[in-house]
């Protein structure tokens, strides 16, 4: 098995970011994820498909350990981030989930000024050293988040001022601003009108250059537009993953394919 | 005819009316619902309102307008020897009314008859000696005056509730009959019902609204009297507080200002005991308890507002005195003369905003949206973090308006001050003294035998009017502050 790594490494030339194996989420008695096994690669986007309520959220929220949050959900299976287990004891979910950033389906920008949101995560974790520095890490992530140009002259309005699709921008450079390394991202345009649901795509698409990024997304338009990989769920269970173009044009499950034409949905 | 078998018969009448306005409904239909503008209980429920709202809104306002007319006609036979000011007069129609009252009883007992019940001519000794045989209460020798006038009382009362009956019963079955006249197969009864639902709605909220109004104003009135007899800048910007019981009119000293001195000291005291530990409470129970623990402790939280406030008082009298005496009085620290303190009475009144705090404040954190939280998390925020830095500024303008309205309820606190802080106004720090507030005044001003023209008792709805401007302010800013974060927050 190790002689195989480096070779398989060779030919996708990328590293393997997350790498989760027989994974199984269970709400109470209800089995939402069901024996999940997905590799996720650095510096690509990866979209997550299937209807609603296929557990697509669900698996996305045990790569940050949110699962966590909620009493009844019980998570199992690895799940090794760089080759390290995050459900170990040892782990801090807290200091796991700065290192994996999260977007959510609404945007929840908090009830403070737009500085503030952005400057929340560098605070908790201490990423400034003074005020300078903290105010240069605001500007590069309202820059990366491509909503510097439209809150410069108003960093101290409060963030849930702006319009949904600022606030969604404004939510991604806060995740942004804590320097995760890898982006989940729950159907981050589902509340969003198109001008900026294309605003936020192309986003997507140069955050691929420093970070790996999951993304859930009922759209296949915009899994088809922005993803390298596509994972198709079905009824909690992966029923296919492998690259977009080639689910997209030549699915082999019978079940990917009619999801895809619109037969199950 | 006593009142309440007459409402049972007016509400018999009603669900007659709701059967037989159904019915008729139902037959002017051909027995096909389809056919019916409304649905059959919208006329029965016609013909019952009809039946019954008419019948009892005349029912009040003759019971309000009775007495006052039997009254002046009443008063009008009492000679003017027998009470010349006003207040006499009024001690003599509250004799003539005690008399009425005991032929009424001592006829119904069967301790007299009634034709020496009515007999003008009856010797008022032996009237009453009959009456105070029967056991009935009377003060003082009646007269002949009175008795006759209480005979004329009885007649008259009589005669009025008979009428009223006779009156009541026949509206009702009037509007009875004509409602059953409307509830033809096309009548637009659920319109007619929707209408009346409204004005019974409008209703109540007037009542609430004029009582509200009429309390204001009876304040107001009372007020404007107190300082016509009492120099106002004296009563607002006086320091001392020493009202004089004796001498009608003496030299009273009725200042405000220690009195709410007494009442901010203690309120103050209260708030920094239950706003922490209130707040702590709700935080613990919204965010960190377990569903089982919640489900526990919240009720047993709600228990200690369930508590009457004189409960809390013997609390403070006989068990927070006396502690905070051990430690603080002579054989401490010596700054405390006696159990009854400023500290006490705050301290337990603390205790009893605690719930009220912390149930109000929980349903605040509760309704902020799991979104922010999740959203604090994401980025790897610890629980505590979240709470200090998300959660608690979003509910922040309720929790505001919860401190507020706990403050204008300490204001109002009586008892608590009565039985822990002591009587004596005082102006000090010292938090180990003995003070009062406002409210405890208006009460001991108030008790015993008051004259109610004199300054020392008009004094009290001054203070009442003071204590209302204050508690509506409170609200008014309470208000303010949750508009305005409102605002900037959503
Ligand atoms: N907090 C929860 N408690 C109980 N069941 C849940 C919870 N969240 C999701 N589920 C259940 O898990 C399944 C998967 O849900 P989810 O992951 O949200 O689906 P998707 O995001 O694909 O629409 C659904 O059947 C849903 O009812
Ligand atoms: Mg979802």
């Amino acid at each position: 098995m190790n002689d195989m790594r480096p070779a398989e490494r060779a030919v996708t030339t990328k590293d393997i970011k997350f790498e989760c194996r027989n994974c199984d989420v269970y709400y109470g008695d209800t089995h939402a994820i069901k024996d999940v096994s997905v590799d996720v690669e650095d510096k690509t986007v990866t979209a997550f498909i299937g209807p609603s309520g296929c557990g697509k959220s669900t698996f996305l929220r045990c790569l940050n350990r949110m699962n966590d949050t909620i009493d009844i959900a019980r998570v199992e299976g690895t799940y090794l981030l760089d080759g390290e287990d995050i459900y170990d004891k040892r782990v801090d979910p807290v200091q796991l989930r700065a290192k994996v950033g999260m977007v959510f389906q609404k945007p929840n920008p908090f009830p403070k000024s737009i500085y503030d949101n952005v400057a929340y995560g560098p605070r908790i974790h201490g990423l400034a050293k003074n005020k300078s520095q903290l105010d240069e890490i605001v500007e590069k992530s309202l820059r990366r988040a491509a909503i510097w140009e439209e809150v410069k002259d108003r960093l101290a309005a409060p963030g849930t001022g702006l319009s949904g699709g600022q606030q969604q921008r404004l939510c991604i450079a806060r995740a942004v601003a804590t320097e995760p390394e890898v982006l989940l991202m729950d159907e981050p345009c589902s509340a969003l009108d198109p001008i900026a649901t294309s605003q936020v795509e192309e986003l997507i698409d140069e955050l691929r250059e420093n970070y790996s990024v999951v993304i859930v997304t009922h759209s296949m338009q915009q899994a088809a537009r922005v993803s390298q990989k596509t994972a198709f769920f079905h009824l909690g269970s992966l029923v296919e993953f492998g690259q977009t173009g080639q689910i997209f044009t030549n699915p082999k499950d019978p079940r990917t394919e009619s999801y895809i034409t619109g037969r199950i949905g | 005819m006593p009142i309440f078998w007459l409402i049972l018969i007016v509400l018999a009448i009603a669900v007659v009316g709701y059967i037989l306005g159904r019915a008729r409904a139902m037959r002017d239909a051909g027995g096909d619902i389809r056919k019916l503008h409304s649905l059959p209980s919208y006329y029965g429920a016609n013909v019952a309102l009809k039946a019954a709202v008419p019948a009892f809104l005349l029912m009040i306002v003759w019971l309000l307008v009775q007495p006052i007319y039997v009254t002046s006609a009443v008063s009008g036979l009492i000679p003017d020897g027998e009470g010349t000011s006003r207040a006499e007069h009024g001690l003599v129609m509250a004799e003539v009314r005690r008399t009425a009252d005991g032929l009424k009883n001592a006829v119904a007992g069967g301790a007299m008859s009634e034709t020496v019940a009515r007999d003008p001519n009856a010797d008022p000794d032996e009237v009453t000696q009959r009456l105070k045989d029967a056991g009935q209460i009377i003060t003082s020798q009646i007269t002949t005056p009175v008795l006759n006038a209480a005979q004329r009382y009885r007649d008259l009362n009589a005669t009025g509730g008979l009428l009223m009956t006779a009156g009541v019963l026949i509206l009702s079955v009037i509007g009875m009959l004509w409602g059953i006249r409307e509830n033809r197969a096309d009548f637009r009864a659920r319109n007619v019902v929707e209408r009346g639902v409204r004005a019974l709605l409008i209703g109540a909220a007037s009542i609430a609204i004029l009582t509200t109004v009429g309390i204001v104003l009876s304040l107001v009135f009372n007020t404007i009297e107190f300082f016509r007899l009492y120099p106002a800048a004296d009563f607002f910007f006086g320091l001392n507080w020493a009202p004089s019981f004796s001498g009608r009119g003496g030299s009273s000293e009725l200042g405000v200002v220690p009195l709410l001195w007494g009442t901010f000291y203690i309120s103050l005291v209260a708030l920094l005991v239950a706003v922490p530990i209130g707040l702590f409470a709700a935080i613990y129970l919204s965010e960190y308890a377990s569903p089982r623990m919640r489900a526990i402790a919240k009720p047993m939280l709600e228990v200690l507002a369930g508590i009457p406030t004189i409960v809390y008082g013997l609390f403070a009298l006989l068990t927070v005195g006396p502690l905070l005496l051990s430690v603080f009085g002579k054989d401490g620290l010596g700054w405390m003369q006696a159990g009854t303190a400023v500290m006490t009475a705050g301290l337990v009144m603390g205790i009893m905003l605690i719930p009220f705090v912390s149930s109000l404040s929980d349903d605040i954190i509760n309704a902020v949206p799991q979104a922010m939280r999740d959203g604090s998390y994401g980025l790897g925020a610890t629980q505590s973090e979240t709470i200090k830095q998300v959660v608690l500024p979003a509910a922040l303008p309720g929790i505001v308006g919860a401190i507020l309205l706990a403050a204008s309820r300490a204001i109002g606190e009586t008892m608590i001050v009565v039985l822990g802080a002591g009587a004596a106004a005082r102006l000090s720090l010292n938090p180990f003294e003995a003070m009062t507030t406002v409210t405890a005044k208006i009460v001991s001003q108030l008790t015993g035998d008051a004259d109610f023209a004199s300054p020392e008792a008009l004094v009290a709805f001054a203070l009442g009017m003071t204590l209302f401007v204050l508690t509506l302010g409170l609200n008014v800013l309470a208000l303010y502050i949750v508009r305005k974060y409102r605002e900037q927050y959503e």
